[in-house]
């Protein structure tokens, strides 16, 4: 495992979502509502589309392409299409910089 | 040219598969962050106020009708409650399908329920299939909602303003559904797991329009069915009017909404049965933008798009010549121009047609190259 510095807090808007492509591997970054960091593999599980240009709801990510939705603080498939969850990284934020923890 | 194989077990499926044109990257207009978040923001009130004028039409309308039946002068009553039953659940259904429409998920699943009804979908099987509509819009083969395939069979197309072949289609598989769950195409598209649900819903429906047809037995009336059933018959004309402006004409098997889909500008009372739909190339380049958010997102994208027809007449005045058309030459479709201020076409996705391959589609997980 390592912690690897992905963004600043600065660099994603509460209630959003940002991509961070990082060793030929993309993910999803999360700002909640309360201030919290998650991240999650970028890609939904149904089909291979980026989740980035989603849209945050409260705890759900909702899907670009057919709306399905996952909490991205456990990865669970919310809503159809989507059955199979999401992956989930590790985040701590130190001095205003997010840090995730790959395998 | 070889003939378009639309089965979705067929060569061209599997040649679109093959070739990356299956599931591939689309077109987008550039949206600001900002603006497009905006745009997705979900709101019940919009879906609450014409769901409550759509229903509540629909009970006043038929309970006239009924009261007047069997006189002639129920007719304009029946064709209110038809076209709102036949035509309306299209796009209920359609905007509930994609969990849009209201902010509060039980509102979506609940009009998505009665509208899957109406128009004789199974609401678990078309979930799916509208899903990879989204995917491989108008891949040949591989898009289960083409709704005009060449070349065109313009006399079911015509019988269809009736629901004739819907209604044709739909019954038998509704018995197998409800005895055998999905058929062999729809195992393509729905998972397995799915497929308890399928049964499921065939099942309800199908005892729902048995204890109509029961009814009307008793009763010695077409009366129940009137109500239940023959509605998406004689109201369905709305929908499939706009239905076919929807892609009717235009190219196949490329991967730039601009190219196989049209937007038409309608008047409000088409736009709300239609639900907005009429912006549609705006909707499958962002299918997350609720109906009640699609004028402004054609606003803010417009300079990147063909220009709209500008009534349903005049699309149809450009459609029905191209049907003609494609019977003669099945690869014929209408080209759609970009104003100046657009990004250009990626022109070879014009050149593809079955038998050619399309440009390859980056590997699953892979960063694309930038
Ligand atoms: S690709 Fe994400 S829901 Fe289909």
């Amino acid at each position: 495992m390592t912690w690897t510095a992905a963004c600043t807090t600065d660099d994603i808007d509460p209630e959003d979502l940002i991509r961070w492509d990082h060793a030929g591997q993309s993910f999803a970054l999360y700002h909640s509502p309360e201030g919290a960091f998650y991240a999650t593999a970028g890609h939904c599980t149904h089909e291979n589309v980026h989740l980035c240009d989603g849209l945050v709801m409260g705890h759900l990510v909702e899907c670009p392409k057919h709306n399905g939705q996952f909490d991205y603080r456990t990865g669970e498939a919310k809503r159809l299409p989507a059955c199979e969850a999401l992956r989930i990284y590790p985040v701590k934020v130190e001095a205003g910089q997010v840090w995730v923890d790959l395998p | 040219m070889p003939k378009r194989d639309y089965s979705l077990l067929g060569p061209d499926g599997a040649r679109a598969v093959e070739t990356g044109l299956a599931a591939a990257e689309w077109y987008h207009s550039e949206v600001p962050r900002k603006v497009m978040k905006d745009l997705m923001q979900r709101s019940d009130a919009p879906a609450i106020r014409d769901t409550l004028l759509l229903y509540g039409t629909m009970l006043v309308s038929v309970t006239i009708a009924i009261w007047l039946w069997p006189s002639w002068a129920s007719a304009p009553f029946w064709l209110v409650y038809g076209t709102l039953y036949g035509s309306a659940s299209d796009s209920r259904w359609h905007e509930c399908s994609h969990g849009t429409a209201f902010k509060t998920p039980w509102m979506n699943n609940a009009v998505y329920q009665i509208a899957s009804f109406m128009i004789m979908r199974n609401s678990a099987t078309w979930r799916w299939s509208h899903a990879r509509h989204h995917t491989d819009t108008y891949i040949v083969g591989r898009d289960p909602e083409i709704a005009v395939m060449r070349p065109p069979e313009l006399a079911k197309l015509v019988l269809n303003f009736f629901g004739v072949i819907d209604v044709i289609r739909f019954f038998p598989n509704l018995v197998y559904n409800a005895l055998l769950g999905p058929n062999p195409e729809e195992r393509t598209f729905v998972p397995q797991t799915e497929w308890g649900k399928v049964q499921r819903v065939a099942i309800i429906h199908l005892s729902i329009y048995a204890a109509t047809v029961a009814l009307a037995f008793w009763m010695g009336s077409i009366l129940p069915l009137m109500v239940i059933g023959l509605p998406r018959m004689y109201g369905a004309w709305h929908h499939v009017m706009t239905g076919l402006l929807q892609h009717g004409g235009l190219a196949d098997n490329v991967v730039d909404h601009r190219l196989n889909s049209r937007t038409v500008y309608m008047n409000p009372i088409s736009r709300f049965i239609y639900w907005n739909m009429n912006y549609h190339v705006e909707h499958h380049m962002f299918p997350m933008v609720p109906f009640h958010a699609l004028p402004k997102l054609h606003e803010a994208i417009r300079h990147d798009l063909p220009a709209p027809n500008r009534s349903i007449a005049e699309g149809f005045r450009e459609m029905w010549p191209a049907f003609r058309r494609q019977l003669a030459y099945e690869d014929y479709f209408l080209k759609r121009e970009l104003p100046p201020t657009a990004r250009p076409y990626r022109e070879e996705f014009h050149a593809i047609s079955p038998g050619t391959p399309a440009p390859a589609a980056p590997a699953p997980n892979a960063l694309p190259a930038e």
